[in-house]
């Protein structure tokens, strides 16, 4: 397997958690808040999945578990950040700090053991394709999450839930003077946003490294937060960023595999490069940020 | 609106002037809560909460040699936050000081890793200097991309400090490994020049306490008696005013950022040339995030962050404490420190709001 094939038959799996994240953080942001707490989210969804997964309750309780997990841990940010009208950044790290630290707590005695991670389907047809084929032999979880990209993506574009969740984004004020319930609102995307961080978490513990190590989520949940820059916040963009990162965390493994003379930790430290690198490119064209971005972001609300 | 009838809903009621007694205590009751949860969940692991409570929250303080021991890991948050709540308060969020600090404890450890034989007075304080200067380039590189590239402070400084734990990683299993150090990603021990003094003898505590100390008087003069403090506050509190008066963001963005970057690469070099007294992969045990924590619980106010540090202190000793007679892994810590901050949060709202119950009447207020 070449340089290229090689990245393709792994791009969108070492894409999922940073995809899964986002797209929950981007549903958090339209409504207006800011949760810095994705990367603590993550971690405690996937310890939750890896304990549930070893002591042989299978993958999808796995996921349900760490869904429904890092959807509590969301809400007490919700309760400080949006019921109590706390700074939303110092409430983001105290949540992540928090997550880190339970997932560390509960998955001490589980650490370096290892669980089967899920079979990979082939897409009927198009998984025949010379190279490119390899695309679309992929886990179930990959499939599920282009769906929910595609579902977010509709329910942005197409629902009146998405237009009232931007709408509350964009001006709170205005949603909330024709009746609807920016803070009711505003838990549920950030419940919704934990849920997709409890998943990425779940994939990257108990699907794409099934195994526990502390800090294994390793700054993904960071990245993804970036992702949601990078895109915009649009989904699209967002599914784009998200498959770069995946290819730019498999360069350090296709170079290592090729036997270039680099030191691991320059190829460890690729991705958090990419991500200054491109944060900083994208940033520089303030109309680009303003022109999609969301206009009440951290502020809290008060009526 | 005292009728009591109907549904009742809790609602936060803006004050119209700050509550002082809600300021003081906000603190010490977020950590009365932070206990009582972590002590359920302890109950809930299995453990003796009594056994807990004493060697978490009172064997720190019940002798000279460990209340010493908390002095020692006082330093570097004192030191750390002092810097960040400047920043802060500016609404300038540094989060990297972890990577500035490893900076500065990397810059320190050039002098000895590079000149093991040198002798003199000089060599501590110019570790010192040196350790400022590498906290303050890694922190400029955050204040570059956030006022010429306009790009987020929060995330890059975050990504900075992943980078610069690889760094240390690279030089400490490549060129600066100890080679009799037997293998163990770690430099050569220092030389005695290279250590700051002790300052209280038959402890660890060095000098570099004394010198947290008159820094943190001068955060407080900057931050209450100068103008340069008076505009960064302004600039915190309402940006549009201060951009009105002049005060320029991006200046202030600079100097938040290089602060920041000096104390955390300060205290970095302080670690390595104090207590350390070698450059280690585990130099940190997460300063940089715990300060972030210390300054808040502080109240982002020069006094109010000795105390919290002197908190925080505490906790990392008792929780090592823990992990011996209460068989508690340390992860413990960090689950206390995030429940504080989470706590110390929400009850800091009543500090603006206070709490009344009210009708559910919602349209009708719109």
């Amino acid at each position: 397997m070449n340089g290229i094939e090689f990245i393709l038959a792994g791009m969108l799996a070492a894409a999922t958690p940073f995809l899964l994240a986002a797209l929950g953080e981007l549903v958090v942001e339209r409504a207006g808040v800011l949760n810095l707490g994705v990367e603590g989210l993550m971690a405690f969804g996937a310890v939750l999945a890896f304990i549930i997964v070893y002591h042989g309750g299978g993958h999808l309780l796995g996921f349900v578990a760490a869904g429904l997990g890092s959807a509590a841990l969301s809400l007490v940010f919700a309760v400080i950040a949006i019921g109590f009208r706390a700074n939303q950044v110092a409430t983001g790290l105290a949540i992540g700090i928090l997550g880190q630290g339970l997932s560390a707590l509960f998955g001490k005695t589980y650490e370096s053991l290892t669980v089967k991670g899920l079979p990979k389907l082939a897409f009927p047809w198009l998984s025949e394709i010379p190279i490119f084929g390899r695309l679309f032999i992929q886990d179930a979880v990959v499939w599920l999450s282009l769906a929910a990209t595609f579902a977010i993506w509709a329910m942005f574009a197409h629902t009146k839930t998405g237009l009232v969740v931007r709408a509350i984004g964009e001006n709170p004020k205005a949603a909330h003077a024709i009746g609807y319930s920016v803070i009711a609102v505003r838990f549920a995307a950030a419940a919704f946003g934990g849920a997709m961080a409890g998943f990425a978490g779940a994939y990257a513990a108990v699907v794409y490294t099934p195994l526990w190590a502390d800090g294994m989520i390793a700054g993904r949940g960071w990245i993804a937060i970036a992702l949601v820059v990078f895109g915009t916040w649009l989904t699209g963009r967002i599914f784009l960023g998200a498959c770069l990162f995946g290819a730019v965390s498999l360069m350090g493994l296709a170079a290592q595999a090729t036997g270039l003379d680099v030191p691991s930790q320059l190829l460890a430290s690729l991705p958090y490069l990419v991500t200054i690198v491109v944060l900083g490119i994208i940033s520089a064209d303030r109309r680009l940020l303003k022109l999609n971005g969301v206009a009440s972001l951290g502020e809290p609300f008060e009526h | 609106m005292s009728a009591s009838f109907g549904a009742f809903l809790p609602t936060l009621v803006r004050r119209e002037r700050g509550s002082l007694a809600a300021t003081l205590l906000a603190p010490p009751i977020a950590l009365a809560v932070a206990t009582i949860l972590n002590l359920g969940l302890y109950v809930l692991m299995g453990r003796d909460p009594a056994a807990v409570v004493y060697a978490m929250l009172l064997e720190p303080l019940l002798s000279w040699a460990s209340f010493s021991e908390v002095l020692l890991k006082a330093g570097p948050l004192l030191l750390i936050a002092q810097g960040l709540a400047i920043g802060f308060r500016a609404k300038v969020f540094n989060i990297g000081a972890e990577g500035q600090f490893i900076l500065g404890a990397i810059f320190a450890s050039a002098i000895p890793v590079w000149f093991p034989q040198a002798t003199g007075q000089w060599i501590w304080p110019v570790m010192l200097l040196l350790g400022a200067a590498g906290g303050a380039l890694w922190a400029s590189l955050t204040a570059f991309w956030r006022v010429r590239l306009n790009a987020n402070e929060i995330l890059v400084s975050l990504m900075l400090s992943l980078v610069a734990a690889q760094l240390l990683n690279y030089l400490l299993l490549g060129p600066w490994k100890d080679p009799n150090g037997f293998n163990f990603p770690q430099s050569v021990m220092f030389q005695y020049d290279a250590m700051v003094p002790l300052l209280i003898p038959g402890t660890r505590v060095n000098v570099s306490l004394l010198l947290t100390i008159v820094l943190s008087i001068a955060a407080w003069i900057f931050m209450q008696k100068s103008f340069i403090g008076y505009k960064l506050k302004v600039g915190g509190l309402a940006p549009r005013a201060a951009g009105y008066a002049g005060f320029n963001q991006g200046w202030a963005i600079w100097l938040c950022l290089l602060i920041g970057g000096c104390a955390a690469g300060l205290a970095g070099a302080a670690e390595v040339a104090g207590p350390l007294g070698q450059l280690q992969r585990s130099i940190s045990t997460g300063y940089g995030y715990a300060a972030i924590i210390v300054a808040y619980l502080g109240g982002l106010h020069p006094i109010g962050i000795v105390f919290s540090a002197l908190i925080m202190a505490a906790l990392y000793i008792g929780g090592d404490n823990a992990m011996v007679s209460a068989n508690l892994p340390i992860a413990a810590v960090r689950v206390f420190q995030g429940s504080l901050l989470a706590a110390y949060l929400i009850a800091v709202a009543f500090v603006r709001y206070r709490l009344e119950w009210r009708r559910l009447a919602y349209r009708s207020q719109a």
